[in-house]
């Protein structure tokens, strides 16, 4: 069972394929944060990939921070090992954490299923958009839904999102 | 005609890519029954590449052939279409290429 909107962020301690150590209270001072689990491998995460850097760049100076993160499990998908993320965020120019939970254990304290889930936190660490990117992974100039974008507005700004629920689509986490 | 559509229910992008293959099927005048094949386990796959779901193969022959190296997987499959982009639909005119190319044998 995913996170209820209204509810708080789980804490975490993840690492990054910089080689550095991410947790969510680094950025407690963020107007919004943006937890998407994702992976290499899936189709729908490398359809929506440049849209997701693209949100980073353009709401940068919102004080919003994409942190993505990666649970599945790496014996079965070798693709998505940490040393293949880390040569993804290389040469795709990652402008967010790429972290990588190993355990698995924060995927399931989000109640994440897919890749790519996204999970929207205001300034005090409470969920407020939970699901989708937008309405058409195939084609982004066909978009007529932006969910993430719109609920990223709306929160940077103070205010709720109009839609904060969508179902997540995309490929299953890859469990142990 | 034999066609085989070979999927993983976990991935959600097989009744789009069935909607896809009939539709095409109709524009083309391909009156075939598609065998649905629901793929659990990679035992079910020894003697083809299963690259993820969807995959389609026509006369026993994917319409998008993987490379050499490619090995089996219980996930989606992305597909490379035209214009470059990654998709985990295979696109129309891939579908119809594949089609015609086994008609006109």
């Amino acid at each position: 069972m995913a996170l209820s909107i209204g509810e708080q962020s789980v804490e975490f301690q993840l690492p990054g394929v910089d080689g550095n150590n991410y947790s969510l209270a680094d950025y407690s001072n963020k107007s919004a944060v943006v937890v998407i689990f994702s992976c290499n491998h899936c189709p729908y995460v490398q359809a929506w990939e440049e849209r997701i850097i693209q949100i980073q760049k353009d709401f940068e100076s919102n004080g919003v921070q994409l942190l993505v993160i990666s649970a599945n499990d790496a014996e079965q998908y070798p693709d998505d090992g940490f040393p293949a993320m880390k040569e993804r965020a290389k040469a795709k120019g990652f402008n967010f954490p790429y972290l990588f939970d190993e355990s698995q254990e924060i995927a399931k304290a989000y109640g994440a299923e897919r890749t790519p889930e996204v999970f929207v936190f205001d300034s005090n660490q409470t969920l407020q958009y939970h699901g989708t990117i937008d309405d058409n992974y195939e084609n982004p100039e066909a978009v007529t839904k932006t969910y993430l974008r719109d609920a990223i507005d709306a929160i940077a700004e103070g205010n709720k999102p109009a839609v904060n629920q969508t179902d997540p689509v995309g490929c299953t986490i890859k469990w142990k | 005609m034999n066609i085989e559509f070979l999927y993983y229910e976990q991935c959600p992008s097989h009744p789009a890519a069935k909607e896809r293959l009939e539709s095409v099927m109709q524009e083309e005048g391909i009156n075939a029954e598609i065998k649905m094949i629901e793929i659990e386990n990679l035992e079910q796959v020894k003697d083809c590449i299963f690259p993820g779901s969807p995959t389609i193969l026509i006369n026993g022959k994917d319409i998008d052939p993987p490379p050499s190296n490619a090995i089996s997987a219980l996930t989606c499959r992305a597909y490379r279409v035209e214009d470059g982009r990654i998709s985990p639909l295979p696109s129309k005119n891939m579908i119809r290429n594949a089609l015609a190319s086994v008609e006109k044998k």
